[in-house]
């Protein structure tokens, strides 16, 4: 087992990695571990926007972005990471720009900024336009020149190494354990500080927009070293994700004008959101598509519905609401190429001239790491940081988006949180020694990977994987109740056993073992599903992507409090909900005092 | 429908040289990607088949390989393009050309990286930032100059079915160039005389004879040949002559 020694170790090079690496290689000796090459990190994927109240085209303030967040979240965020969100998003995005991103320009040479679900002006008004873009590739352009500048600045990158532990000492961490993907030889890095920036989970369940990759390992792997996992109730289903494969579909082109239909071509949104109509929060949206599919207005009677931004039909809209701006086909191939690559190549589906066929889909983890404004893990409802360890991004929960994260605050989050981590990072590390290293580091996750490796029972990782997929889509998904989340719960466990105890794999060799690391994965989701699932029950009310048909109010009384699941020593998971909403914002102006969430 | 697989095999752990692996799957769909039809083999079939892969729809650039003959992303190649007369889709997949394979259609991505770091993929302004604490202007019409550029997702698609590049793997290639481009056009950088003399060199844009392999390779649609061209000129005028064109050839 060869060892390495840095100051800081990031695990993951999406948006939140790369911009922690940028601002601690400032500093401090950064090794960046990937189990990727890092352009193909999920990051790249996003589409439509980063929130920014930089007021180019319109009155905007940091805290009316705030005060959507907040809303949007139904107000389980913490206050004051939203303040803090909306408050450095600013001045955030003039960094990436200052660091070559190409946004979209407006006509003063600007950066131009959208619509998008949830922005309001004036706390709560009429739709504003926050969501800076560059045409609707925004995280391909943030992923590109994050890397392109940790190019730069020479930060040592390990390509194709997968993470597979976290070494824990007495006090805090001592750095981790990765498997070199091409020859399968274990290395350990040595270090000061951790920082997990892993990503998202959505590959639990059936339908995602997830990548392949997105397999919750970070969360899972710091999970099973005693670190709680927070909120993981909350996941947020994309209301558009094209059917049936459900590659997203992003918000912008609602933000441009596009509206949902249903068979009977009614634009069913009115009914839902009479304010801000298409561009209610996401929760609000998936909601009231699976309502309509339910009620026999899915297109043709299917599990879809149609989003359609063909000029005639957006036009027609825009005309009814006595908006002046209208669109032609040239203004949407040029907002949204991607969008259209996308439905032409998989269903001939050209949506300059037909509605698209979209279904929510399993999107992005609100829950995760727990940590706090600089990025360090916090361990419990005191918010007591482990020393050295830190997380950012999707993986982490701050917590901004409380129960449905806003449209754009993804990108927007990785770098805030990303470049407070990653300065945190440097301080840490210049007033702290190494830990020794434990002499059995490494061991225990090579035992693991020989388990898998030698396993020879009767089921195979896909076999596991897609049931656990089908059955959290069918009970742990947009609509839920006890005796569906129970359903998911006794199955899932059921597959645990079957993964530890009765699994196969074919290949039993070294180098590039897809088939040894997906089993590993698909550990993973097991664990996450599982977590999902009880902290899911728990929760007896319904709160943005949390929606309990058997308990269908939200609960202040009792639910303004986050939850914190940990594992106990015989394999389940405790559950603690000591830790309250923070409320900053409320406390000094009552216009961020919870109420009732109408769009 | 069936698929019917023929897929580049080989393991340096077991194997003296590379042999095709034969794979049948009944009950595909029409739409099914090729990624979908390589992930059943693998699930389904044998474990040990290997590829990268990872968002499964075009945009990461994980999926690059030969498919038919031709560079393509696994992950945006469907199933029903793929037939012929007995209605069954017929697949023949290999890893791309001109680079080590590793392993089945894993193929050493090192050398493609090092190229795209040697032309300075990466924004450089040293002068300062506008005092006001806000973004430096760009017009729309400086912006669309080198849009087509910064969609490139470093698939290596292009670079790998470039004939001068599989004579010549010094040749910086295709991806490196766009990477190039991006940058010399951004009307905001000020490195792009640097650039222009990596890629004036013997191994630069002359290597390139022109012969469009690149472009009709791009899963992005980006007009590589074009954007090959217009560095070549830039090499002769300087960047900030070939940017004026650019934004006139534009304007029309």
């Amino acid at each position: 087992m060869q060892t390495h020694q840095y100051d800081a170790v990031i695990v993951g090079a999406g948006g939140a990695g790369l911009m922690a690496a940028l601002y601690a290689s400032r500093g401090v000796k950064v090794a960046v571990i990937s189990k990727l090459y890092p352009t193909r990190s999920h990051t790249g994927a996003a589409q439509g926007g980063i929130g920014a109240a930089l007021g180019n085209l319109e009155e905007d303030h940091p805290e009316w972005h705030a005060f959507d967040t907040v809303k949007g979240g139904d107000y389980l965020s913490d206050q004051d990471a939203a303040l803090r969100l909306a408050e450095e998003a600013v001045s955030a995005v003039i960094e990436l720009e200052h660091l070559g991103l190409p946004f979209d320009r407006t006509p003063d040479g600007r950066i131009s900024q959208r619509r998008f679900g949830g922005h309001t002006s004036g706390f709560g008004g009429q739709p504003v336009r926050r969501a800076c873009h560059a045409a609707d590739r925004t995280g391909h352009m943030i992923l590109q020149t994050l890397y392109q500048q940790c190019i730069k600045n020479d930060v040592m990158f390990f390509d194709e190494y997968h993470v597979i532990d976290l070494i824990r000492t007495a006090n805090g961490v001592a750095g981790v354990v990765a498997v070199n993907i091409d020859d399968g030889e274990l290395h350990v890095f040595h270090s000061k500080a951790v920082l997990f920036a892993t990503g998202g989970w959505g590959r639990v369940w059936e339908i995602t927009s997830n990548a392949l990759t997105l397999t919750g390992d970070g969360t899972a792997l710091t999970y099973r070293r005693g670190v709680p996992m927070q909120d993981m109730e909350f996941f947020q289903f994309h209301p558009t994700g094209l059917y049936p494969m459900g590659i997203l579909i992003t918000e912008a082109v609602r933000g441009e004008g596009g509206v949902l239909l249903n068979d009977r071509g009614e634009r069913f949104m009115e009914r839902y959101a009479p304010s801000i109509k298409d561009l209610a929060s996401r929760d609000v949206v998936a909601r009231a598509i699976y309502l309509e599919v339910r009620e026999g207005r899915g297109i043709k009677g299917k599990r879809y519905v149609h989003l359609d931004v063909t000029p005639e039909t957006v036009n027609r809209y825009l005309a009814e609401a006595g908006e002046s701006r209208r669109i032609t086909a040239e203004y949407v191939e040029e907002k949204l190429p991607d969008i259209l690559d996308f439905t032409r190549t998989y269903l001939g589906v050209d949506p300059v001239k037909e509605p698209m066929p979209v279904q929510p889909t399993a999107h992005y983890g609100m829950g995760g790491i727990p940590t706090d404004l600089e990025g360090r893990v916090i361990m419990d409802a005191q918010r007591t940081p482990l020393p050295g360890l830190y997380a950012a991004g999707e993986c982490a929960c701050v917590s901004v988006h409380g129960a449905n994260r806003l449209g754009t605050n993804s990108l927007t989050d990785l770098i805030v949180f990303g470049r407070a981590a990653g300065k945190h990072m440097v301080e840490y590390c210049a007033n702290t020694g190494l830990e020794s290293l434990p002499d059995d580091a490494g061991h225990e996750a090579e035992a693991g990977l020989e388990h898998i490796r030698q396993s020879s029972g009767s089921r195979k990782p896909y076999q596991i994987r897609s049931e656990m997929q089908q059955v959290m889509m069918d009970h742990v998904s947009v609509f839920r109740t006890a005796e569906g989340i129970q359903d998911a719960l006794d199955k899932v466990r059921t597959l645990k056993d079957q993964w530890q105890n009765d699994l196969s794999i074919d290949d039993r060799g070294k180098r590039f073992n897809s088939d040894l690391l997906e089993a590993w994965e698909l550990g993973c989701m097991l664990d996450i599903a599982e977590v999902t699932a009880v902290s899911a029950l728990a929760r007896e009310e319904s709160r943005g992507a949390h929606s309990r048909e058997d308990f269908p109010k939200r609960d202040d009384e009792k639910w303004m409090v986050h939850t914190l699941a940990y594992p106990t020593n015989d394999g389940g998971v405790r559950l603690n909900h000591d830790k309250k909403v923070d409320m900053t914002l409320a406390e000094k102006d009552p216009r961020f005092k919870p109420k009732e969430r109408v769009y | 429908m069936r698929a019917i697989l023929r897929i580049r095999r080989f393991n340096p752990e077991q194997d003296s040289k590379p042999y095709w692996g034969e794979y049948t799957l009944e009950d595909i769909q029409p739409t099914d990607r090729v990624l979908d039809l390589l992930n059943r083999v693998k699930w389904e079939q044998d474990g040990t088949l290997v590829y990268r892969r990872s968002c499964a729809h075009g945009i990461c650039g994980s999926d690059g390989m030969r498919i038919n003959g031709v560079n393509r992303l696994a992950c945006k190649v469907l199933a029903k393009g793929l037939t012929d007369g007995d209605g069954d889709a017929h697949v023949q997949i290999e890893p791309m050309l001109g680079m080590k394979v590793l392993k089945d259609l894993i193929v050493d991505m090192e050398p493609f990286f090092a190229h795209y770091r040697a032309v300075l993929p990466y924004f450089v302004n040293d002068t300062p930032a506008p005092a006001d604490g806000r973004e430096r202007l760009q017009s729309p019409e400086d912006r669309a100059v080198f849009d087509d550029t910064t969609k490139c997702i470093l698939c290596a698609c292009c670079t790998t079915s470039c004939p001068s590049f599989w004579a010549n793997g010094e040749y910086v290639g295709p991806a490196a160039i766009v990477q190039a481009h991006r940058f010399i056009f951004d009307s905001r950088d000020v490195a792009a005389d640097k650039r222009l003399e990596v890629l004036a060199e013997p191994d630069g844009v002359w290597r390139c004879r022109t012969i469009f392999n690149c472009t009709n390779a791009c899963p992005r649609d980006i007009e590589i040949t074009r954007a090959i061209g217009e560095v070549k000129l830039a090499t002769r005028r300087g960047a900030e002559k070939q940017r004026e064109a650019m934004r006139k050839e534009h304007a029309k």
